[in-house]
């Protein structure tokens, strides 16, 4: 319960003031999913177009300046997808062509650079999104965004208490180890699956607490209002040029 | 900042499914701004009480009065208003974002707003010394800055009576010390549940003894905390070496 140490949540934000950090949370999160839609519709053989995406995209990365090693490290979010997506050529059929004396299917190949490049330029947004937005600005933003607020006390609560949850677990797992158990198998399994039991409990219990905290404090159903600051047409205009262009980009290659 | 009596009358109640009463004619009376220590051993009924008295727990017989005020169902919303209740585990008590957000929870549930509800929560904020805490995530507080956070959250509805369930569990010395000190600088009546009797002796004049679900001392705290067959029939003991009457 104390301490500020292993936070899961807190640290996908990097501090800072440049031109991306100080764009209001809403109109980020509207511009980066405009931008992952257009990418998502672009046909995978218009090569140009990506490569217009990828400037595009590494400019913002750029220009929030959270580093190329950052941006990297975050990128590996996508390996089990690139994991998939390389088998992809050598189980496809149809036509095929010869690499060092292997046989891949064409369509394969283009199967897996549509699965790379989509999922490149999209971890890229949400990188840059995620990267320089707080957590609790990015939930002020989707209230703002008429998202139900019930559904953003949820997201809310989960990113509150995931940190508690995880030390939660640590301790007991520690208090497991301590009394020597050394879990390396399957059939060792039983303590963590009671474990998890037990902290099913305690966070139904939790639940309950906060829930009485709530009532304690005058709630009654509804998420009250804390922040309604709003974004000026301006700052939409500005945001929402970048999937303008991706959408230009689109329309005139295609 | 005003501050109200709290009167309760033969208060009992069972939890479903018990067979036995969790409080059992249980009656006190606190005056205007007078700090009582609510003193008893685990499973008495301390909570239970205390639980009643901002309608947390719906009364099953009985009579509680804040002030003016009876504590019945239609009145809840003006009793939650009046009556701050800051709970033992300050994780639950503190949920939102951020700090700002959760010191803003109570006055906004309130319908204040916009930059009124900024000042409030710097105010407040202040009051409790934890002054430019407003951004930061309530998880990557420390215990002390945990606990006068969460007392913020309920100074900033404006109480009249303050119920403080075990304040200074988990807290390092100096985090303690400085809770004493915040707590004695309130002008609100306050009901401070807690087993850390020199605590109890440092700011509260009087003290009960909750014990079976009523109250079976009330007393100086002085004199209640000297009598050693007393304390130790209902399982309270004082720190070795602690001697009340040297203070």
């Amino acid at each position: 319960m104390s301490g500020a140490h292993g936070s899961t949540v807190l640290r996908i934000f990097i501090p800072g003031d440049s031109q991306i950090h100080r764009l209001s949370p809403e109109t980020k999160l509207v511009a980066v999913v405009a931008a992952v839609i257009v990418m998502a519709v672009t046909p995978r053989q218009e090569v140009v177009a990506f490569a217009l995406y990828a400037v595009g995209a590494w400019s913002v990365i750029a220009l929030s300046g959270i580093g190329v090693r950052t941006y990297l490290k975050r990128l590996a979010v996508i390996i089990p997808f690139i994991l998939f997506a390389v088998i992809v050529p050598f189980l496809s059929g149809g036509e095929s062509v010869q690499v060092v004396g292997v046989s891949l299917s064409v369509d394969g190949l283009w199967a897996t650079w549509n699965i790379l490049v989509k999922a490149g330029l999209g971890a890229t947004m949400s990188i840059a999104l995620s990267a320089t937005t707080p957590v609790a600005e990015l939930l002020h933003g989707m209230t703002r965004l008429r998202v139900p607020r019930l559904l953003v006390a949820i997201i809310a609560f989960m990113l509150r208490y995931i940190d508690v949850l995880v030390e939660q677990l640590g301790r007991m797992r520690r208090s497991m180890v301590a009394r020597g158990h050394d879990p390396r198998w399957l059939w060792q399994i039983k303590p963590i699956a009671s474990s998890a039991g037990a902290l099913f409990v305690r966070s139904y219990e939790r639940g309950e607490r906060v829930h009485q905290a709530m009532l304690a404090r005058g709630y009654s159903g509804v998420m009250p209002v804390v922040n309604d600051r709003h974004a000026s047409t301006r700052e939409w205009l500005s945001v929402m040029a970048y999937p303008f262009m991706f959408a230009v980009v689109l329309v005139v290659v295609v | 900042m005003p501050a109200s009596s709290v009167v309760v009358r033969d208060l009992r109640f069972r939890y479903p499914g018990e067979h036995h009463d969790a409080l059992h004619g249980l009656s006190i009376e606190v005056a205007e701004g007078e700090r009582v220590a609510v003193l008893g051993p685990n499973g008495s009924g301390k909570t239970t009480f205390v639980m009643h008295l901002n309608g947390l727990l719906a009364m099953q017989s009985g009579e509680i009065r804040i002030g003016d005020l009876p504590v019945v169902e239609d009145n809840l919303r003006e009793v939650r208003r009046v009556v701050g209740a800051v709970f033992q585990d300050a994780d639950d008590q503190l949920f939102m974002s951020t700090v700002r957000e959760d010191v803003a929870f109570g006055p906004a549930n309130l319908g204040i707003s916009g930059s009124e509800l900024d000042e409030l929560v710097e105010r407040t904020l202040k009051r409790v010394g934890a002054d430019g805490y407003a951004d930061r995530n309530p998880h990557h507080l420390s215990g002390g800055e945990k606990r006068r956070v969460a007392i913020a959250t309920v100074l900033s509805m404006d109480p009249h009576v303050l119920i403080l369930d075990e304040p200074t569990s988990g807290l390092d010395p100096a985090g303690r010390r400085e809770l004493i000190d915040l707590l004695s600088g309130l002008a609100q009546t306050q009901l401070i549940v807690t087993h850390d009797l020199p605590l109890a002796l440092q700011l509260c004049a009087r003290s009960v003894i909750v014990s079976g679900g009523k109250v079976v001392a009330d007393a100086p705290t002085v004199e209640l905390l000297s009598d050693v067959e007393l304390l130790a029939q209902h399982r309270l003991e004082l720190p070795m070496g602690f001697d009340p009457s040297r203070l």
